[in-house]
């Protein structure tokens, strides 16, 4: 533990810097490898619950009863073989029946009811309309779109339109990436799910908006300066939140995990394993995008600008002339002192260790503006 | 909700604890005082059935408030007035009505109350005969039926009271749902005429109950039926067994200008009776309104009155012309609802002028209830079930105690995560999840009784997530602190310097994650509700937990020498934070004095 706490403070002096931003190209290539996957597997197509193509469901329970054993009853029942019987945890056992079937409902609860001698009242059934998923799913992507320009709005006011587009392709990128695994690992996507989607919206953004309070704070005044590029001043700022991210992503997961590994686990198939899978996919979706895609994307944003452009010139301008300087001191034989100081471009971009600062620049890690 | 700016530098943070201590508290005891200790849980956690039904029409501005109100209130009446009480009927959304019966109610006929919905004709009466007798719940002898007539002949008497009426088997005085023999006329408000005869009153209520067993159905309706059924019905009418629920279906629904058979909708004396019907003449929805009201003036008792609107006027008259002359029975109208006859009465004469009266031996809440049917039949809309649920209590319990368990262990796990990462100030975060359990679960429990907020398995999950939600919040501040200790600040400017940086990274996030949660509410439904109002009070109560309790209380333990000297255990150490780093160190002493000076 105590070496992440330690890991925690080189990160934010600066001593060890992971070069998220600086890697861009690799992560880019990641996400869209990732997406694209996630696409291929949303053009096969989700599998549906039975709330979006209406139908009936009945969860029967009887200590020796076999799957095998409700399917002959539900077949009797509905006098075909399109009941879709599944056993669930603790001996429950799931019949569901499409909405194509001309019974109603009470009639078929009624004939398993006596085909299995089991109470009615124990026989816990839902019926659904066909228009019932629809009208949920509909009313969620309503809610999506809304939230979506609200939020961005926000996100303009309260920081930059820039900031605004880097999260919301973050956003939509956690989105297509979760219900990507949905498709392709074949999960079945039922209200519940739909829910977790959701959460993924208002997580996903806390998770960059609090990223890139810390990049703005980095980077107030930074055209004043010529020793950091935006992307670097961003960068710092990422590596300055990690640990915060790293914990906050790992204790929002941790009651998700119990949800999904517990709560799912005794009851098997259900709202809430629906919830809690999307949620931790989606979760661990946000917190890989608000560090690798939204602050990278953010920082070529802002990289675009006339000013940081220039800025990015005089970075340059003086880290050769410095350079050139240190080339005649080291050629006159002086030592020097802080031979590292520029080092950032010259080591493997991965990690970049003993990024070592100049004298009294400490209390500014940061905040590099107002007083150089 | 901001601190104001004038405070001292650290603030009075005891007022702070102390104001959140007494809303506590305050809540909590307020929980107990009103007895309300537990949160009202939905039909998923608690066992029951949940009925969801979509309202549709073909002109979609019918789809709108006023008239989802009144399809409330009227089914609210019907659920309620079946006898399970405590059932729960509200909009959800702008089309969508809920309708929630707890455990131990009658989930079948509340189910088939509530879908009987709105699809109101008024058809002539061709011919009727009793059909079935045993009521709803089947008994283990057949005779004793609810007549309470064991005795009972195998051809009773049904038309003993002959001339009258003709009620087929004439009910009793008792209770016992809405009387047969009910006569349509003319409005005598509406038009000072109207003798109103009042036949059916005396009749109804003279003669005995007789109700039998029938040794078969066709039997049975072979000797009992009035009138004459026509030929294209007599198969289907015979072999008609209204005591049979399959077979108490719609007949109507595809082409409303033919004859067609129909059951009561309700039983009488425990049976029903089968009726063959002519093509609908007035649609419902020509009903403008419908009232019960007290006749003082004839003493004819409750009756109903009945408003059409033009067109239902002209069809109506026409038809109550061309019935009058008819013997009885061809001389009633039935009034059809989704296929079961709600009522029958005879008409007596031509009635036009688009207003009448229904008048029987009804009790008032036999008036109202039809008046509302005749109301609800009015309205554009009808209803579609979307979505059905019933949990058996076994289930929901074992969902809810999943929830909870799942919920535990994630507190105890962030907790436990907490305490070993933070140490001391660890416990600040337990005392903020504590502190934020107590809020939430109590405002659930008062909100349960306050405005009917049901705690459902979407918002029990919605409550657990926010567990992250609030532990990121001191996690946000305390490595805001902790950064100030890295840069080698005191521990008490450092509390005080990181807060307004904290402090405006906790509002933005939380500001979005409760847009989000504002917006889902506004426009979802269902569970998807449930889950952002849970998600949007947590994220709310964060706010407030992390203002007026995380805040004040480091500052307070700021004072404290055990945080303050950066004890190893209080998750505040210098050194294990690196603050005074053993190679840098000049840098460090460099930097130490700028420190106090700036914020």
């Amino acid at each position: 533990m105590s070496r992440f706490s330690n890991l925690g403070h080189r990160l934010y002096q600066g001593e060890v810097s992971f070069d998220f931003v600086g890697r861009r190209k690799l992560w880019y290539s990641i996400s869209g490898v990732i997406v694209l996957v996630a696409a291929i597997g949303l053009a096969m197509g989700l599998h549906l619950g039975i709330e979006f193509k209406g139908g009936s469901v009945y969860t029967v329970q009887k200590p020796g009863l076999s799957v095998a054993q409700v399917q002959t009853a539900a077949n009797d029942v509905t006098h075909g073989s399109s009941a879709l019987v599944q056993s669930t945890d603790k001996g429950k056992i799931r019949v569901q029946i499409s909405s194509e079937e001309t019974q109603s409902p009470d009639s078929i609860r009624n004939g398993l009811s006596k085909a299995l001698d089991i109470p009615v009242q124990e026989i816990d059934s839902q019926v659904i309309g066909p228009s019932w998923g629809h009208q949920i799913s509909q009313k969620a992507l309503l809610g999506l779109v809304i939230f979506m320009v609200l939020v961005t709005i926000y996100l303009a006011i309260a920081f930059e339109w820039r900031m605004a587009a880097a999260a919301l392709v973050a956003l939509i990128h956690d989105l297509l990436i979760t219900i990507g695994v949905y498709a392709l690992v074949g999960f079945e996507v039922t209200p519940g799910t739909v829910i977790g989607f959701l959460t993924i919206l208002g997580y996903s953004l806390y998770d960059t908006v609090v990223v890139f309070d810390t990049v703005k704070e980095n980077t107030k005044g930074l055209t004043k300066q010529s020793k950091l590029t935006y992307s670097e001043a961003a960068n710092a700022g990422l590596n300055q939140t990690l640990v915060r991210s790293i914990n906050t992503t790992v204790v929002a997961l941790l009651p998700v995990a119990a949800l999904l590994f517990i709560g799912g686990g005794l009851l098997g198939a259900g709202t809430l394993n629906d919830i809690s899978l999307a949620l931790f996919i989606g979760l661990a979706a946000g917190a890989y995008s608000s560090i690798c895609v939204a602050t990278p994307l953010l920082a070529q944003l802002k990289e675009e600008q006339p000013e940081m452009k220039a800025l990015a010139k005089r970075v340059a301008q003086r880290r050769a002339s410095e350079a050139k300087a240190k080339a005649e001191a080291e050629a006159n034989g002086e030592a020097v002192p802080e031979g590292e100081e520029f080092a950032d471009e010259d080591l493997p971009a991965g990690m970049v260790g003993q990024r070592a600062q100049g004298a009294g620049r400490s209390r500014n890690k940061g905040r590099p503006s107002t007083k150089r | 909700m901001a601190t104001p700016k004038s405070r001292p530098r650290d603030g009075y943070p005891g007022r702070a604890l102390a104001l959140i201590l007494v809303v506590t508290v305050g809540l909590v005891a307020l929980m107990f005082g009103t007895g309300n200790t537990k949160p009202r849980l939905g039909i998923d956690l608690a066992g029951g059935t949940s009925i969801t039904l979509t309202a549709k029409s073909d002109d979609p501005k019918a789809i709108n408030k006023s008239n989802m109100n009144i399809a409330v209130g009227i089914i609210q009446k019907r659920v309620n007035g079946m006898g399970v009480s405590e059932a729960e009927v509200q909009t959800e959304g702008d089309k969508n009505i809920v309708v929630n019966i707890p455990k131990g109610g009658d989930r079948q006929s509340a189910a088939d109350q509530v879908g009987t919905t709105a699809k109101l004709f008024f058809r002539p009466v061709l011919a009727y005969a009793p059909s079935g007798v045993k009521a709803t719940a089947p008994t283990a002898s057949p005779s004793a039926t609810t007549s309470g007539s064991p005795a009972a002949a195998p051809t009773p008497s049904p038309t003993a009271t002959a001339g009258s009426t003709a009620a087929a088997a004439s009910p009793s005085a008792s209770k016992a749902g809405r009387a047969v023999g009910e006569a349509l006329l003319a409005d005598p408000t509406a038009s000072a005429s109207a003798p109103a005869a009042s036949p059916s009153a005396s009749a109804a209520a003279a003669s005995p109950s007789a109700a039998a067993t029938a040794p078969t159905e066709a039997e049975m309706t072979a000797a009992l039926t009035q009138g004459t059924v026509p030929a294209e019905l007599q198969a289907q009418f015979a072999a008609m067994d209204c005591s049979d629920p399959a077979q108490r279906k719609d007949y109507q629904s595809t082409d409303i200008t033919k004859t067609t058979v129909a059951c009561s909708s309700d039983p009488e004396q425990g049976y029903y009776d089968k009726f063959a019907l002519g093509p609908v003449q007035v649609n419902g929805s020509d009903v403008s309104k419908a009232q019960a009201v007290i006749d003082t003036q004839n003493a004819a008792g409750w009756q109903v009155q009945l408003q059409f609107n033009d067109k239902g006027s002209k069809a109506f008259a026409t038809t109550t012309g061309a019935l009058s002359t008819q013997a009885s029975p061809a001389n009633q109208f039935a009034i059809v609802l989704d296929g079961g006859v709600v009522s029958h009465p005879q008409v007596n004469e031509t009635i036009s002028g688009g207003s009448a009266v229904i008048s029987g031996s009804f009790t008032q809440s036999d008036a109202q209830q039809l008046a509302n049917v005749l109301s609800f039949g009015a309205l554009p809309l009808s209803f579609a079930q979307s979505d059905v649920v019933t949990v058996s209590p076994q289930l929901g319990g074992d969902q809810l105690k999943a929830g909870l368990i799942a919920g535990l262990i994630g507190m105890v796990l962030v907790i436990i995560y907490s305490l070993i990462y933070y140490r001391g100030l660890g416990l600040v975060s337990i005392g903020g999840l504590l502190v934020s359990a107590a809020l939430t679960y109590s405002i659930m429990s008062l909100l349960g009784a306050g405005i009917g907020f049901a705690l459902n398995l979407p918002a029990v999950c919605g409550a657990i997530v926010a567990i992250g939600i609030t532990a990121d919040s001191f996690i946000v501040y305390f490595e805001r602190i902790r950064d100030e200790v890295r840069e080698g600040a005191p521990l008490r400017p450092a509390v005080q310097r990181a807060w307004p940086r904290a402090r405006r990274t906790i509002l933005v996030s939380d500001f979005v994650s409760f847009l989000c949660a504002a917006v889902l509410y506004l426009v979802s439904v269902g569970k998807v509700q449930g889950f952002a109002f849970t998600l949007g009070l947590t994220t709310a109560l964060d706010v407030v937990v992390i203002f007026l309790f995380t805040k004040p209380l480091i500052t307070l333990l700021a004072r404290k020498k055990f945080f303050s000297d950066g004890h190893p255990w209080s998750g505040l150490d210098p050194k294990r934070l690196g603050a005074r780093p053993p190679i840098r160190g000049t840098r460090r002493r460099t930097s130490a004095p700028s420190a106090t000076k700036e914020a």
